[in-house]
Parts: C-alpha cells; structure tokens; sequence
C-alpha cells in the first residue's frame, strides 16, 4: 500500500489545554498580590520575588540538564510558579543568600528527587519555606512593615503581624480595612485579602482549579475558630481576624490546590480542605507556632495519597 | 434549564461544516465490496456464490447467530468473488465483491416517496421485518436492532429513547436525515414504539440543531405521545447510558443493560431504516454518510450505498487534500482511522473525515501532574489518569476494582489531558485484558 496515512487510536483531536496554559494561568491569577506587595513592600518586594523565581529556573534547568540528561522543560511556567510562590511565603527584607538556600530546598529536594513535575509529593514552595522557617527561624519571622513603595530592602523597618500580636504580642490588630487591602505585616504575597481573592475568581473562572478545596478550607477555619470565639472571646480572636490574617488565603487558594500534592477527586479534595482547615486552626490557635497553613498543607500533601486510594470519584450509577 | 447527563462531559468545537447540505445521492459504484461482519456479532453467512446475479435488495447473507444481521446487496450484477477485504478495522475480513451491472431493484421494494403511516402488523411481525432487512444501530455501534427490540425475560420496556444527538464534532448525517425524512422518522418510531409495546417516546436531540427541534416540534403533534427534548450540548450525550440519564434521569448501574432502567435506545437513523424496512420492504442497503474536514474542498451529506470505496464518496466532496493526514471513519472523538480510502462503507459508516497533516500529529507527552482534569470530565465517573497507570504496571485487580470495563472509550480524558497523556490508548489495553479475565473466571 503506497499510501502514508496515520492510523492512530481515537480520539482524534485534542482540546488544545497543556500544562503550561495552566502554570502561565495562576501566575496570572498572582499579579494582583504581586502589585500590592510591590507597593508595600517596593524593593524589597521586587528583589526577594526575582531572586526567587531566576534560582528556581536555574536550578530547574541545571538539574534536568546534567542529573536528569534531559531537555529541561523551563518554559511550562512550573519552575516560575514555585519561584513565584516561595517568593510570597517569604518576608521582603530576606537576604539573597537564604533565598538562594530555599530555592534549592525547593527545587532540590522539593521537586527533583522526586523525579520532577508530577511525581513531587509535597508541594515544592512548601518544602523551600518550611525548610527555611526551620533552618532560620528569626530571620523568617521579622517582617517589614508596610509602607507606600519603599525603596528598602535589607534596612526595612520591622514590625509585628497580627497572628504574633494574637500569640501575645502587645501591639494593636490593624483594622478590617487594613486586613483586606494588605497594609499589615507579613509575608510579601500573603497581605492582601482583595488580590488573592481576584485571583481565586480568575482561576475558577477559567477553571484552572475547582471551588472545592479553596472553600473546603476557609470553610472549615471559619467554623473551627468561630466555635472557639463563642466559646472564649478573650482567648480567641474573631474568626474574621483568622480568615484576612497570616497566609490562610494564600495557602488556601494558592498553595492546597497545587495539582500534583492535591486529591483528585472532588469528595478527596473536600476532606483534605477540611484536614487543612482543622490543622491550621489546632496549630494557630494551640500550638507554638503562631502560623500553622504551611504545615497544615504540608502534612495533607503527604496523606493525599491515602485519600486518593480511599475516596473515590463518584461512579456513573453507583450509590 | 436545558437537561443533559450529570456526570463530566465536555464541549469540543463543534465544526459542523457541513450543516445544511442537502443529502446528495452519490452515482453507484462500479463494484461494491460488502463485509460479512458489518455489526457487532457473528459475521452473517453468504448465501451466493460466484457469478449469482443479485438484484439491489436481494439477500446475499444470513444472520450467523442470535446476535447477527442479515445482510442484503446494495446493487445489481454479479457477484465476482468472495473474498477478504480490508475493512474499517484495519483487518482483512470476508467480504462479498459484486460487479454492478445497472440498478434493478426487487420488486417488492416500494421505491415511490408515498408517505405510508399505516401499519397493520403485530409487534412480532415488526421485529421480524426488522431483522429481516439487517438493520443494525446506525449511530455507530451497529448492534442488531431487532435484538434490542425483544427483551430478555423477565424485565419490561417502558419508554423508547430516540438518539438524535449527535454529539459527534463535525458530523451532520443524522441532523440532514431529521430535516429531510422527518415524517418517516416519526413513523419509524412509532412502529419501534409498537414493537416494544410502550406508549411513550422521547427523541433527545442536542440544542445545536434548532432547526430539527423545531421541525420535528411542529411534526410530532399529529403522532401520539412522541415527545421532542432538546438537549444541553454536552459531549458524550450521545452514548446510551448518558442519553438516558439526560433524558429520564435514571443511571444504568455497570454492567447492566438499558433495558434495566426501563429504556431501549435507538438511534434517528436506525428509526428511519425501520420506516424503510417496515412500510417500503426495503433492506439497509444504503446511508447517510457525512464527507467533512476543514481542507475538504465541498463538506457534505451523501446517500451512499453499502460497499462503495471509501475514496469515491470523498470524491463526490471534491477528492482527498493534497494535505490530509489522516482519514477517519466516523467523528474525530470516537471514530477509526482507516489504513486505506479503498475500504468500503458500511452499515455503521456514519460519516468520513479527513485531518490535515498538522492535525493529525500527536503532541509530545509529559508526566501526569494529578491535575484532576479527566476525572471531573469523565462521563462515567472513573479515575482515567489511575486507569492509565494500574494498566501500565499491569495490575489488573486494581482496574477491575476501578470500573476500568464500565469505560465507554469516548476519548473525552484524552482529548482534555494538559499533559497529552494517550489515557485512553491504554484504558483501552487495560479493559480488554481485564474483560478477558472476567470471561475467564466465568468460564
């Protein structure tokens, strides 16, 4: 037969989706937090985020190119995605060189010794920050003060956040206003409630991720810590204080859903929200750490797997 | 609130470029080669014999079995030889080749457009006309319709389903056919209706067809307890079970027949074949057939007899593109891609597509990042990205326990994979080991 025909299973055509769409999408998703960091936290901002992202994509590129032998795949955006999340979960005025170790923790450890994309099983931003809030706990929890674009960095002023004025600090809470807009201390990513938000909207909209997680989360905080309000309104704060402070939303919108250390079904990824949320709240509000959404994830990344082999989708015709 | 099926689905681009185009009789061939195993069964037995003279209608097959179809030839000569064939599937299988020697008909085939509403026959007498003239499900499946029509023991039809879907891109066979034969696909359904003795029909017709929802709406007063649902577009509606769930809300369990939940399905074209073959004692000789792509020269609807070459109904749209990469029997979600444009056109042929060079190659494949995105569109509610890796580590109780024969390989998880991941190539594998395991243990 003379003919050159392709002769290859159904289906034939492909919706055109690919994974890089979907890392460029919730980059996008993070501009908003991005510009008001930059605003609060000007130089600072800038220098921590593109120090981040440029070692991550080295990092990425050098060891699929000389440990892996393979074309490294740094334009998917995922590499990026990692710079760009680690960045947020860090303060504005860290040093180049502690940054440079959390990359590497990130990349390293985080993504690469697991094979690479796909095959991580926590998070890679979460085991670059978690790896430097043990290794430097001090530098980690100082963090600058916001201000209008400061051309500050390693000099910033610096002040409390509002979960270490609930773990007995003295200062006073910032008012709601300040909580939604982002002028409050802490994590340069992590302050502004309205632009994490947006970017919640932009990704359900072009459905880069379902409202299961984000909401199972939030959900379960709220109701968590507002049973505790009621109970004690002295030793706990509002349930409000919770949901706008520290890296909840951050963690929660941007963080739990990353798809490679999340469940795959939607009932699963109800009940991780949920174990996020219970963790979050048992170690904010009764453990010795004043934030707890890192570990909290953390720890749901490494039962993701469980949950997958439990919690089935449902089943056309099942119960 | 439009209804559909309430689990996944997606919506691919629908490129029905050859919408509107009246159904053009295509010239007959000068030799037909008609396979013995058209549908889904055993392969009908041929009852001529080298340099028999056969008239257009005259039985040339037996049904080979329960599951089976007669089959009947489309034209009139002599039968040169049988003989293997390629076919659709890519395989040589036996096939009757006849020389055509002018158009004669038989003579108890009613050719004249006389619209005959009336039907004295008992159910039975219906089936066995039905069977009689080899139809088989025209959507695709091409499973013995007759068989359909008598239930086993001990369960009861309650509704007829008609499947107008269509919810393949690109093909317009079934929409042309509701426009153009729409009485006698309401006669069609009422003789079904009839033969499973039900008194109520539903034709689910995807809202993409405004034309036929309307039409059909008009029609369908002046024929008893036939009702026309328009139908959210939604691919895969067009599979049974998906239909029936858009339709009556109820969810066939796995491994069980429609006919559990009270339905019997059918599709458009196959209720016309039955007008056909009930009021004109006209066999299925011939179909429908949509010739489409986006470099055809002239998409369009031609009526096609059974064993015409493939290339030469691709020549009535204008001939094959200097690019074409591909050619498919069937849509682009679910059809086959043919090693050849000799292969002939059968009873399942519903419509041929050609794919140009660039879009018929494959995107390069990356690791699966659990993305979730083919479980939320699976229409059947699996885990294709588990399917796909309990496949490739071979571990066949873990694909048993995972539904992996329930799959009905519309292609929806691969067509949606950011990775490109072939998820259905290998749930395909996976399923036929695992329903072979099963045959196995009940043997």
């Amino acid at each position: 037969m003379e003919n050159n025909y392709i002769v290859s299973p159904s289906p034939h055509i492909h919706g055109g989706d690919s994974i890089s769409k979907n890392m460029y999408g919730v980059l996008i998703a993070l501009i908003p937090a991005f510009l008001v960091s930059l605003w609060f936290f000007g130089l600072g901002a800038l220098i921590v985020t593109a120090v981040s992202v440029s070692a991550c994509m080295l990092f990425e590129f050098l060891i699929q190119r000389f440990l892996f032998k393979k074309d490294p795949t740094l334009w998917d955006g995922s590499a990026i995605l990692t710079g760009v999340l680690l960045a947020f979960n860090l303060p504005s005025n860290l040093p180049v060189w502690i940054i440079l170790i959390g990359t590497l923790a990130a990349i390293g450890i985080g993504k690469m010794s697991f094979g690479g994309l796909g095959n991580n099983i926590f998070n890679p931003a979460l085991v670059g920050r978690i790896f430097l809030l043990i290794s430097f706990p001090a530098q980690m929890t100082t963090w600058p003060v916001p201000e209008a674009l400061p051309m500050t960095y390693l000099d910033a002023e610096t002040g409390a956040t509002v979960l270490s004025i609930l773990k007995g600090g003295s200062a006073e809470l910032p008012g709601y206003v300040d909580m939604l807009t982002g002028h409050m201390g802490g994590s340069l990513g992590e302050v502004s409630a309205i632009a994490l938000l947006i970017g919640l909207v932009y990704m359900l909209l072009r459905k880069i991720i379902t409202w299961h997680i984000p909401v199972s989360i939030l959900g379960t905080v709220l109701v968590f810590t507002g049973i505790m309000h009621l109970v004690n309104p002295v030793a706990y704060a509002n349930p409000l204080v919770h949901l706008l402070s520290g890296g909840l939303l951050l963690g929660a919108i941007f963080m739990a859903t990353d798809y490679v250390t999340s469940p795959m079904s939607k009932n699963g990824m109800i009940v991780y929200g949920i174990g996020i949320g219970i963790l979050t709240t048992v170690i904010r509000l009764f453990g010795s750490y004043p934030e707890g959404v890192s570990f909290a994830i953390f720890i749901m990344n490494g039962l993701t797997p469980l949950i997958n082999s439990y919690i089935k989708p449902k089943h056309f015709g099942g119960k | 609130m439009l209804r559909t099926f309430r689990i996944g689905g997606i919506h691919p681009p629908e490129n029905k470029l050859s919408a509107g185009k009246k159904i053009t009789p295509l010239a007959i061939p000068k030799q037909v080669i008609i396979p013995l195993g058209q549908h889904i069964g055993a392969p009908a037995q041929a009852v001529v014999k080298k340099g028999d003279l056969v008239k257009v209608g005259t039985l040339i097959a037996k049904a080979g079995g329960f599951v089976s179809a007669n089959i009947h030839s489309s034209v009139s000569g002599k039968v040169n030889k049988i003989d293997n064939a390629l076919d659709a599937s890519g395989y040589k299988r036996m096939a009757i080749y006849i020389d055509v020697d002018g158009d004669e008909w038989e003579e108890k085939i009613d050719r004249s457009e006389t619209l005959i509403k009336d039907c004295t026959l008992s159910p039975k007498e219906i089936i066995d006309k039905i069977a009689e003239a080899g139809i088989v499900g025209l959507g695709g499946a091409t499973f013995p319709t007759q068989v359909k029509l008598m239930p086993p023991p001990g369960t009861k039809a309650e509704i007829l389903i008609i499947n107008a879907v269509e919810c393949e891109p690109y093909l317009t066979s079934d929409h042309e056919l509701m426009l153009e034969k729409s009485e006698e696909i309401l006669v069609g359904v009422s003789l079904l209706m009839k033969a499973i003795e039900v008194n109520k029909a539903v034709i689910g017709i995807e809202n993409n067809k405004p034309d036929a929802i309307k039409h059909l709406s008009q029609l369908v007063k002046s024929y008893g307890n036939i009702e026309i649902m328009p139908l959210k577009v939604q691919y895969p509606q067009g599979g049974e079970k998906q239909l029936i769930d858009a339709v009556i809300r109820r969810q066939v369990k796995s491994g069980a027949l429609p006919i559990s939940e009270g339905a019997v399905v059918q599709n458009v074209g196959t209720a016309y074949a039955v007008y056909e073959a009930v009021q004109k004692n006209k066999p299925l000789i011939e179909r429908v057939v949509t010739v489409t792509g986006k470099a055809v020269p002239a998409p369009g609807n031609f009526l096609v007899r059974v064993g015409t070459p493939i290339s030469q109904v691709i020549e009535a749209a204008g001939g094959i593109p200097e690019n074409t990469g591909k050619i498919i029997g069937g849509g682009p979600m679910m059809g086959k891609a043919l090693i050849s444009p000799e292969v002939p056109v059968t009873k399942g042929s519903s419509g041929i597509l050609l794919l140009t060079k660039e879009e018929s190659v494959r995107k390069p494949i990356y690791d699966c990042i659990r993305c979730a995105k083919c479980v939320s569109i699976c229409p059947m509610g699996l885990n294709p990205s588990l399917l796909m890796n309990v496949t490739e580590y071979t571990e066949w109780e873990l694909a048993e326990k995972n539904y992996i024969v329930d799959c009905i390989e519309c292609g929806s998880c691969s067509y949606t994979c950011p990775a490109n991941r072939p998820l259905l190539d290998y749930i395909r594998i996976g399923k036929g080991k695992v329903m072979g395991i099963i045959r196995a243990r009940k043997s």
